[in-house]
């Protein structure tokens, strides 16, 4: 009888508890159901990249010089590493409510809704960096060096700020619908606010008579994340007597990937707390 | 006694107003603080302890908080007050293939769903072949869910919340979708999980099935348990409730002064002809003369629709009735489009005090008219008049 109970509440737990597999089966349908009656399919998001490359060679290297040997890689970098956190968030703001109808009538872990949302952009994410990885290997060498050990904390720190920005929005968007309009107008302000576009070393000039502003401006945690990830791609700290990335070791980078892992720690922290005590009213207010 | 599967104490649920909810947070701000402390409450004081391998039967008027029960046990809405505890794994019936993306086919489905439902990817291989032989759906297994009819889709929404193999199966009004051999199947289902010691917990408005099937019968009537014991006191209980309790033969005439139905017409409304046979979408009149003593009091007439199976289709209310010097007044109902129903149909008619808390009256016509619409799912949607005729 015991070990008939013990097996009935091992059941009722795999129906809350949050396990891998149901994220793996809904990072698949969100991928499946992207893709689907499209031809090339995943070659769209391959290719991405790529056009990325050409188009910034083309423009920033042949037409509008600006100085910076090997921009697009510069560019790349920091963009692609971008477009993950801006994908996990979006897609992860309204996960909860585009699921209003399993919400509703399935009992689940309401949790994955969110969590697969950076599942799927990591396996984007994952993807691209691949394909700029291989194109390197062919026209840009230089990028294979020991500092690319610097992706493993700098994607750490993003993964775990992502997650936290998912698990907020995606809890706060169930009562507040205006939290996706508001990430979106957000977000394109913050993409201008870090270091993507221009390298972060124009800010630091800028910013020369007033340290403490640079600080908060690095104090965004994507700024770390974007600097480490240019420094672990990007080897031309100095090009033309001109400073693009600090010199002088990873202490910039790694002081700075700190300071970010400490926010998206306690983001992820205050994102979970929320969603556990907002989502006992999902199915009601959806 | 097998241990509880299912505790549920002190259950109460409140809804806020839905008017008074702030849906952005502009709203919000406007309505700080004066936002309601009222609310609706769907349950109250809901005390339910049901035994592993029990299956009780769930019935109450529209309204009553049966879904909202189902939806607390299966943990999908937390309740306000009270507890509830829930050993095994819940399979919910109520609504069938929810978790389905039209995009994906039925096989990616499959595996979704189970997923869901707190399978793991080997489970659902195992028992993947079976499921789909349940649904009927093996040359179709590899389609998109979005091109399945809605019978298929809800088929294979069934076979996947089935074999799952839950420790408790909760069913709300599957009965009332899908054709006859789809529901002789669900029923068949429901008594091979009855074998097999799975407890189930079965919400219905086919009022006949609650002897048939359970071995216990709830009543819940604004939220709180009525009744709580044998199932066909539970169905007595409720149709005394709908006051749709009296046979049609007319024996449950009350004494000569108290307010009585005399007599029923059904007739097409625009010319007036006596008719037994509608179609869907066809207008249906129905009138009642009811007689009563001279210069009795203002009585008020409420008619239950009930199709196949005891179901009640759709209540339709008067608004009080002024009888005539001589006691008598007549009542007309017109439905101006007939929905899309099947079947033959009862008239179940109550004669009541405005208030609706003492009734006269109460008789049920079996077999009033023939509807042929094309069978739909869904809710119900009627659009009626009522007058009294002088």
């Amino acid at each position: 009888m015991a070990q008939v109970q013990q097996a009935a509440d091992a059941r009722a737990a795999a129906q809350s508890r949050v396990r891998l597999e149901l994220l793996t089966e809904l990072v698949r349908k969100d991928l499946k159901v992207k893709y689907k009656n499209s031809a090339l399919g995943f070659i769209w998001s391959l290719a991405n990249p790529l056009l990325y490359l050409a188009v910034f060679t083309l423009v920033f290297d042949k037409l509008l010089k600006n100085g910076i040997e090997a921009f697009p890689v510069l560019f790349m970098s920091g963009f692609l590493v971008w477009n993950f956190f801006n994908l996990a968030t979006l897609s992860g703001t309204g996960s909860v409510v585009g699921n209003a109808n399993l919400v509703r009538k399935v009992r689940f872990p309401r949790v994955v809704l969110p969590l697969s949302s950076v599942g799927f952009a990591g396996v984007h994410f994952v993807l691209q960096l691949g394909v700029l990885l291989i194109v390197l290997a062919a026209f840009y060498r230089d990028a294979f060096g020991p500092q690319l050990v610097l992706l493993v904390p700098a994607l750490a720190v993003v993964t775990v700020f992502a997650t936290g920005m998912a698990l907020l929005a995606s809890a706060l968007n169930v009562r507040y619908r205006d939290v996706e309009h508001l990430l979106e107008v957000i977000l394109l302000a913050w993409f201008w606010l870090t270091p993507i576009v221009y390298p972060v070393t124009f800010v630091r000039d800028q910013f020369a008579g007033d340290s403490w502003l640079f600080r908060l401006y690095m104090a965004n945690p994507m700024a770390g994340v974007v600097t480490a990830m240019q420094r672990a791609i990007y080897v031309h700290p100095v090009t033309g007597g001109r400073q693009i990335l600090p010199a002088g070791g990873y202490g910039f980078y790694l002081t700075w990937l700190a300071v970010g892992g400490v926010i998206a720690v306690v983001l992820l922290a205050a994102g979970w707390w929320t969603f556990r005590r907002l989502q006992a009213d999902f199915a009601e207010e959806l | 006694m097998a241990p509880a599967t299912i505790v549920a104490a002190g259950v109460g649920k409140r809804f806020l107003l839905h008017h008074k909810k702030a849906t952005s947070l502009k709203e919000r701000l406007l309505l700080h603080r004066q936002s309601s402390s009222e609310g609706f409450w769907a349950l109250q004081d809901v005390d339910l302890e049901i035994g592993s391998g029990q299956t009780v039967g769930l019935i109450g008027p529209n309204g009553s908080g049966k879904s909202t029960l189902l939806k607390v046990l299966s943990g999908i809405l937390a309740p306000t007050t009270g507890t509830v505890e829930v050993r095994g794994r819940i399979a919910s019936l109520l609504e069938l293939g929810a978790g389905f993306n039209g995009e994906l086919t039925g096989r990616e489905n499959v595996y979704l769903n189970a997923a869901i439902l707190g399978l793991s990817r080997r489970e659902t291989q195992r028992y993947f072949d079976d499921i789909v032989a349940f649904a009927e759906l093996e040359p179709f297994i590899d389609n998109q869910v979005k091109h399945y009819s809605s019978g298929q889709y809800v088929r294979l929404g069934f076979a996947v919340a089935v074999h799952v193999s839950p420790d408790i199966l909760l069913v709300d009004e599957v009965l009332a979708v899908g054709d006859e051999s789809f529901q002789r199947k669900c029923l068949d289902k429901i008594a091979d999980f009855q074998q097999h010691g799975c407890t189930i917990l079965f919400v219905t408005h086919a009022l006949d099935l609650i002897p048939r099937i359970c071995s216990r019968g709830v009543v819940l009537d604004h939220g709180r348990v009525l009744h709580d014991g044998d199932p066909v006191e539970a169905a007595e209980r409720l149709r005394s409730l709908l006051g749709t309790g009296a046979d049609q033969s007319g024996r449950g005439a009350v004494a000569g002064d108290r307010p009585r139905v005399a007599a029923v017409r059904l007739f097409d409304p625009a010319g007036g002809a006596d008719k037994g046979h509608f179609r869907g979408g066809e207008a249906m009149a129905v009138e009642f003369d009811v007689a009563g003593p001279a210069g009795g009091p203002p009585v008020s007439v409420r008619l239950a629709v009930t199709g196949p199976a005891d179901v009640p289709m759709w209540v339709m209310d008067s608004d009080p009735l002024h009888p005539g010097p001589d006691g008598a007044a007549t009542v007309r109902f017109t439905v101006k489009e007939l929905p899309q129903i099947k079947g033959i149909y009862a008239l179940a008619v109550a004669v009541r005090d405005p208030a609706g808390t003492v009734t006269y009256d109460a008789r049920r016509f079996s077999e009033a008219f023939l509807a042929v619409g094309d069978t739909a799912t869904g809710v119900l949607e009627v659009v009626w008049t009522t007058e009294q005729v002088e």
